[in-house]
């Protein structure tokens, strides 16, 4: 049986949706990733597995236990970073974190191992003594990260814990993750970057409410339909504009370049002369295999 | 247009204390340019952007925004930029079109002038669909939208933002750097700070800071090149962990 599991799951908010008969499953041991936009019932079903919301219908459980009507059994197990976590602004950065250890009972010669673990990906020490008022945003949420990995629970669950946070920094923190992971924790986690739904081992693409997608990173991709070009043009808005204009074909900025997308069943050759009229040299697209974020926009647009 | 210097910067420093929040750094900033500061957290980004803006006294050093003196001008400066925080700026309980009207008479427009503006911006960013509604009910994507709206409401020639898109999924930031790419064919200046690095690849220029230093700045690609990154992501990271290395061995 799986460790966490969340069977047809509704919420509602007045007239609105929130979570739409969504149903998952988490092994022990594995990293999965909830992906899709703001507003998508990421958080409600993160809450409800958090024993934080009762949901209209269906059933989220832990290890066995009902998230709603067994949560005090839950709860040692489990540790949880909501989206805005509360640190104490007055307390300085040694402070929250000795606070946020006394919560856990962690303490004395494990406290001081647990905290040069975290200063490794945080680099906080150097700011030890600055009360968290003074630190600047990505700082803070890497303090809020590390008080909320002051323990190992069984089971981890991160809503969007990197937001703010910097490339390196966020490395260093899936470092730690993995290294988590390793020793049998399971992580659950949100998020906006695709370079993270990269490191899970199973994402789910989440959008009003519903699943759209669930697979590993290798296996998502394989859901986009058509085919990909990379166009190697500066991508102003009168190129996109053009190309757009040209019939099956969708164009986005990626990176310094533009990603061109034909709809199924359309070649390259079939609209090459209405790209060579628009002022395109058809030499200058190159194919190119899909990545998550391609997968991801195209599923979300076509819900 | 002219090449006129939206944003000079000469050797400017904030301290907290004898921390070195800004230390000594140079960069000007053309007219019309969408510019990337970036950096590590804690660099000192915001800081700067608060120099630059006027809400904070530097320790030393110099800088013109829009032509105007950061230490003697800075009613000119606030009257001629656009300012995004990195924190949420709205008011929650007002709805968008409230928060824009109440900005607006901040910035001693007219009730006409302001009606008029509102309906102008919500077509342009789009923000018909939520507009009258409270802003702490919407997601994170349309709330940031509605905060350019209300930076652009004076028809800023500069823009600065802190972290414009910082949790805001990739759909939603396509739509937000598609607004500021149109701004800048305008030939308004963008200046803005960002964890995302495929953003990055999107400025003509950007900036990397360090610890109170801005340690490069070019165009992307020719930074890419030079120090043989296969990416941006790869080159910041690249980048700082040297710097942090260096430090730990100092
Ligand atoms: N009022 C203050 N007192 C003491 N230190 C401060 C104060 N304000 C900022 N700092 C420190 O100055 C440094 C730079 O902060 P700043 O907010 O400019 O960083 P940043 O580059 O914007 O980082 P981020 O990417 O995390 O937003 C940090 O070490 C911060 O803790
Ligand atoms: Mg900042």
């Amino acid at each position: 049986m799986s460790l966490v599991s969340v069977e047809s799951l509704s919420k509602s908010y007045r007239e609105i949706r929130a979570v739409d008969d969504f149903s998952f499953a988490v092994d022990q041991g594995e990293i999965y990733a909830l992906v899709g936009p703001d507003g998508a019932g990421k958080t409600t079903i993160i809450r409800t597995l958090c024993g934080l919301i009762n949901p209209d219908s269906g059933v989220a459980m832990i290890d066995g236990l009902d998230c709603q009507r067994k949560f005090e059994s839950i709860k040692p197990i489990l540790g949880y970073m909501p989206q805005v976590f509360s640190l104490y602004p007055d307390l300085t950065v040694t402070e929250n974190l000795t606070f946020y250890g006394g919560i856990y009972g962690v303490v004395g010669e494990d406290y001081r191992t647990r905290v040069e673990y975290l200063y490794r990906f945080s680099n906080l020490k150097p700011f030890a003594d600055r009360r968290a008022q003074a630190l600047s945003g990505g700082m803070k949420q890497k303090l809020a990260l590390s008080c909320a990995l002051m323990h190992q629970p069984r089971i981890l669950i991160l809503d969007e814990p990197t937001t703010g946070v910097d490339p390196l920094s966020r490395r260093q923190f899936w470092e730690i993750l993995l290294e988590l992971k390793k020793q049998g924790v399971t992580i659950i986690v949100s998020t906006p970057y695709m370079d993270e739904v990269a490191r899970s081992d199973r994402a789910c693409f989440v959008f009003k409410g519903k699943k759209l997608a669930e697979g590993t990173p290798a296996a998502l991709p394989g859901l986009f339909e058509g085919s990909l070009y990379f166009c190697d043009c500066r991508p102003t808005v009168q190129t996109l504009e053009a190309l757009n204009q040209v019939s099956n074909v969708q164009a986005r900025r990626f990176g310094g370049g533009i990603h061109v997308y034909l709809r199924k069943d359309v070649t390259l050759p079939d609209i090459a002369t209405e790209l060579t009229r628009a002022g395109f040299d058809t030499g200058g697209f190159r194919p190119i295999r899909p990545d998550l974020e391609d997968c991801f926009i195209q599923l979300m647009e076509e819900s | 247009m002219t090449e006129r210097p939206a944003v000079t910067i000469d050797n400017l420093s904030r301290h907290f204390d004898s921390f070195k929040a800004v230390d000594g750094i140079s960069l000007e900033v053309t007219s019309g340019e969408t510019f990337g500061f970036l950096g590590a957290n804690g660099a000192g980004k915001t800081t700067t952007i608060r120099m630059l803006c006027g809400l904070l006294a530097p320790t030393s050093g110099s800088g013109t925004v829009a032509g105007f003196d950061i230490y003697r001008q800075a009613e000119e400066i606030k009257k001629s930029i656009g300012y995004m925080s990195q924190k949420f700026s709205l008011y929650p309980d007002l709805t968008g079109k409230e928060n824009l009207s109440f900005y607006g008479a901040a910035y001693g427009m007219n009730g006409s002038s302001i009606a008029s503006r509102t309906e102008e911006l919500a077509e342009r960013l789009d923000l018909h669909d939520f507009i009258d509604r409270p802003t702490r009910s919407l997601p994170v994507g349309w709330r940031q939208r509605l905060a350019l709206g209300v930076s652009l409401l004076h028809r800023p020639r500069i823009l600065f933002l802190d972290e414009p898109t910082s949790g805001v999924d990739p759909v939603f930031r396509r739509k937000f750097w598609k607004i500021l790419y149109e701004l800048a064919e305008e030939g308004v200046t963008v200046f803005v700070t960002t964890h995302y690095m495929d953003e990055a690849e999107y400025c003509g220029r950007i900036s990397i800071m360090h610890q109170g230093k801005i340690v490069e700045v070019g165009q992307p690609f020719e930074l890419i090149q030079k120090h043989r990154a296969e990416n941006l992501e790869e080159l910041f990271i690249n980048l700082i962990n040297g710097r942090e290395a260096a430090n730990a061995e100092a």
